[in-house]
């Protein structure tokens, strides 16, 4: 699973892109140059509270910090998904090349998780005076709400370059590179497909053989490339996938085109899921919420919102990190201070979630717990294993009671799974507005 | 692991330059080519079960399945036997009796058209999953690129000799030893050859016995081999020199009858030093070990050839450096190629089938992309951990048996005649070979 083609050639073009004037490629010159103008005018930026996403700040800190570039070169905001992605993945590399200790992929990882996942901006505080106020209800460019740093650039116009996009395509495919950056979550579907399926398989009386979750509705919250999504599909279920990043949709929409039978089983949408409350309550048999209530910026509601849109009986699938001092010694001491894997500031072991706190959300929102099991990633291996020690990352299955109460004073238990949770604790006034209504 | 992966990244990357048959065409846009889930190239002993095997598979009851075979298709009925096995070197008088004294049978001798008709009729049977295609034979395939695209096929093109192309997420190369899926990958092959061809006939014996022992000697040319069929037939497999192997399959019957004869019965070899060696040995083992020794069974003989039953091939060693690739997977002969001496050749090939089955099975029960590498290496582990053992003992005793030197023989005859005194050891090595 460490891919040493990947080492070679991504950690080879990083160092062409950092040397002297070696910015060879069309893409690496925005990258670079925003890299540098937006690592020093968001320094400043990022020290509010208000935007204190860790992954914005990991990845300009480090530009700043490692990268002494000057550029003045055009800067693309929307680009910087992408960007990111590219960042984490060089960045990742080169630390590889120069440890070679492939212990450390996890904490990257975790960390390119949250860099490419959903960080739901809508929730922030109103921006300094002379920035555009966006709300994450409306979507005005579907890449300026995402991201506190493009506030800067509201009056930059997110001209959309079919060059680009095309670019941005490229790499967006590196979800489904089994041996790139996203290898521990492909991995990870070998305890969380089975985990999903034969929980759900207690509640389906006869199932049919090769298609076993034929019949089931399934909601895949913030499902990225599809990476999950698609085997639940292969296994016979009606899935819908959304995230609110654009490209992970065309991504994943374009990988599942491929096959004929995923094709017609999975439906991808751009939203959040907020969004789809409303039209799609209580329609799901199962919510997956794998590797993504660390990245939601207000946990209860994003919990309240899964619970409205499960059936009665229902079933809530999460997956996590857990709030401990080994999770603290490992994603946070070791890759951070004592190895300089990842740069200082990256997690903020503040928001990791413990699968108490999850449970007692969830139970307040009507979800009863069942199993909270722990998840253990051996890096060496690049397979994951259960455990039954959850002080690192967990998974957790609830199940939405068929007595509905009022949500408000209602108790659910949810087991959830939580890998990593780094809820960034950044509300949004506009959802709770629409929320009360 | 990481060596290997660098390695394997270093072949994927050297493919494209490497033989005709390779080609890293990237295939834009939606194809309306039939999207198979499997598809065996090669239809013969080891490819035909593949196909029945996973056609079986609970778990794949909505995959399709596709199984290309160049010959035409094959009916016919005969029959089967149970053995024995018993084996004696020409140069002394060791030899080691395997036997299993529980009513549990040892091993099977079952004919290739048998085993083929039987897999004919349970394709026919599970027809609505596994497609099979006769009379045809792939000409050229496309591989994905290694990295996901945006606008690229990511499953396997296969174009068959008629024109007709197909896609599928999972190749498993099941066509002999010189196999084309193998050589289109790009996979290693370490071989060589044996300077040995082997001559296959059917022999008619001259007494009707309870024919239920397969008996091999090992001549300094190469070992002689006779497997039951019936109470009155067996098969011959002689490995012997290239030219020996020519002669024999073109002189008259009779003389190819004597010369089986006097194969297992002459005792030309032998010299006092071995003998009077083995002798002491077997004295020191019965001392140790009191045996009710039985009445050493003898080797039929044999009265007649069947007509046009003889036939030879060249024999050679094969292992291919990877089992497996992005999509691909090589079972059977394609991956290994052993001197037919230990009768272990197409069994491994089963035992392929066996492991690659039960993975592919759990791969589609947990809604896994079957052609990703994650659950194909562990079918590819599991199987060269056993294949390579086996194949490095196959090779050792044949270079073993190949010379009159008497230091080896001395070596040989003691190490028989221990072998056969320690039951333990025997037991272990019939497991291991009926696994």
């Amino acid at each position: 699973m460490w891919s040493g083609r990947k080492l070679g050639s991504s950690g080879g073009w990083f160092l062409r892109v950092l040397g002297p004037g070696g910015c060879n490629t069309k893409a690496a010159r925005p990258l670079i140059s925003s890299a540098v103008v937006l690592s020093i005018t968001e320094r400043r930026v990022l020290k509010s509270p208000t935007y204190n996403c860790g992954f914005v700040y990991f990845s300009f800190h480090f530009f700043y910090v490692k990268n002494q570039l000057s550029g003045t070169l055009q800067i693309k905001p929307g680009v910087f998904n992408e960007y990111r992605t590219i960042w984490f993945k060089s960045y990742r590399t080169i630390f590889s090349c120069l440890n070679r200790i492939k212990s450390f992929r996890w904490s990257f990882t975790s960390v390119a998780q949250a860099g490419v996942q959903w960080c739901d901006l809508g929730s922030l505080q109103p921006p300094p005076p002379g920035f555009k106020r966006f709300s994450c209800l409306s979507l005005p460019s579907h890449w300026d709400y995402r991201y506190p740093w493009a506030r800067l650039y509201s009056t930059s116009q997110t001209t959309v370059d079919s060059g680009e996009v095309k670019t941005f395509l490229a790499l967006a495919h590196k979800w489904w590179d089994e041996q790139g950056v996203y290898a521990p979550l492909h991995s990870m579907n070998d305890l969380r497909v089975p985990f999903i399926r034969d929980n759900l398989l207690k509640t389906i009386p006869n199932h049919q053989p090769g298609k076993p979750l034929l019949g089931m509705k399934i909601l895949d919250v913030g499902c990225g490339g599809g990476l999950l999504t698609e085997p639940l599909g292969r296994l016979g279920a009606s899935v819908i996938g959304i995230d609110p990043v654009d490209e992970n949709i065309k991504t994943a929409q374009c990988h599942k085109s491929f096959d004929p039978v995923l094709d017609k089983r999975i439906e991808y949408r751009v939203c959040s899921l907020e969004e789809i409350v409303e039209e799609t309550a209580e329609t799901f048999d199962a919510v997956v919420a794998s590797e993504v209530v660390e990245h939601v910026i207000d946990l209860e509601t994003f919990l309240q919102c899964c619970c409205q849109v499960l059936k009665p009986g229902g079933s809530l699938f999460i997956t996590t990190i857990n709030k401990t001092q080994l999770s603290y010694a490992l994603g946070i001491v070791f890759s951070e201070q004592i190895a300089s894997i990842v740069p200082k500031g990256t997690h903020t072991w503040e928001k990791f979630v413990s699968p108490e706190t999850l449970e007692s959300i969830l139970e307040s929102n009507g979800l009863s717990v069942q199993t909270v099991v722990g998840m253990l990633y051996n890096p060496f291996s690049g397979y994951w294993h259960w455990s039954e020690n959850t002080s690192l990352n967990y998974a957790a299955y609830a199940v939405k009671s068929r007595v509905q109460e009022h949500p408000a004073s209602a108790e659910f238990v949810l087991k959830g799974e939580t890998e990593e949770l780094q809820a960034n604790a950044c509300t949004n006034p506009a959802v709770h507005e629409k929320l009360k209504k | 692991m990481a060596a290997r992966l660098v390695s394997r990244c270093g072949a994927v990357r050297a493919a494209p330059h490497s033989g005709p048959l390779v080609s890293w065409r990237r295939w834009s846009g939606a194809s309306t080519d039939t999207v198979y889930d499997v598809v065996v190239s090669g239809g013969g002993l080891v490819g035909a079960a593949m196909a029945c095997a996973l056609g079986y598979d609970i778990h794949f009851h909505d995959k399709k399945i596709l199984l290309l075979e160049a010959g035409p298709k094959k009916v016919l009925e005969k029959l089967s036997e149970t053995y024995s096995n018993r084996v004696w070197d020409a140069c002394s008088e060791a030899l080691i009796m395997f036997d299993k004294d529980n009513l549990d049978d040892m091993g099977y001798i079952v004919e290739n058209d048998v085993i083929m008709h039987a897999l004919t009729k349970q394709l026919e049977a599970v027809s609505d999953r596994v497609t099979v295609l006769y009379r045809s034979k792939a000409i050229r395939y496309t591989w994905p690129c290694p990295f996901p695209m945006a606008d690229s096929s990511p499953w396997v093109h296969i174009t068959l000799g008629d024109g007709s192309t197909f896609q599928t997420k999972l190749l498993i190369g099941a066509d002999g030893h010189n196999s084309g899926v193998r050589q289109a990958v790009g996979i290693q092959n370490v071989s060589w050859n044996y300077d040995q061809s082997a001559v296959v006939a059917t022999l008619h014996l001259s007494e009707a016995t309870e024919n239920n022992v397969a008996w091999q000697r090992f001549l300094p040319s190469g070992p002689i081999a006779l497997l039951p069929l019936s109470d009155t037939l067996s098969s011959l497999v002689w490995s012997t020199s290239h030219e020996h192997a020519a002669e024999l399959v073109s002189m008259d019957e009779e003389k190819f009858v004597d010369a089986v004869n006097s194969a297992f019965w002459s005792d030309a070899d032998h010299t006092d030093f071995i003998d009077t060696a083995g002798a002491m040995l077997q004295y020191a083992v019965s001392l140790l070990k009191p045996t009710k020794v039985s009445a050493r069974q003898l080797p039929p003989s044999v009265a007649r050839v069947d007509a046009k039953s003889r036939v030879l091939f060249p024999l050679g060693l094969g292992h291919a450096a990877e089992y497996v690739r992005p999509r691909v997977a090589l079972i059977g002969d394609a991956a290994h190629r052993v001197h037919p001496l230990a009768g272990q050749g197409v069994n491994m090939g089963f035992g392929d089938i066996s492991s690659l089955a039960h993975h592919l099975s759990t791969a589609a029960f947990n809604g896994k992309d079957l052609g990703s590498v994650s659950h194909l290496t562990g079918y590819e582990t599991e199987r060269q951990r056993h294949n390579t053992a086996l194949l490095a003992a196959t090779d050792l005793l044949k270079r073993l048996y190949s010379t009159s030197a008497s230091p080896l023989v001395l070596l040989r005859t003691w190490g028989l005649q221990a072998t056969n005194a320690v039951s333990p050891l025997k037991e272990q090595i019939m497991a291991f070979a009926s696994k």
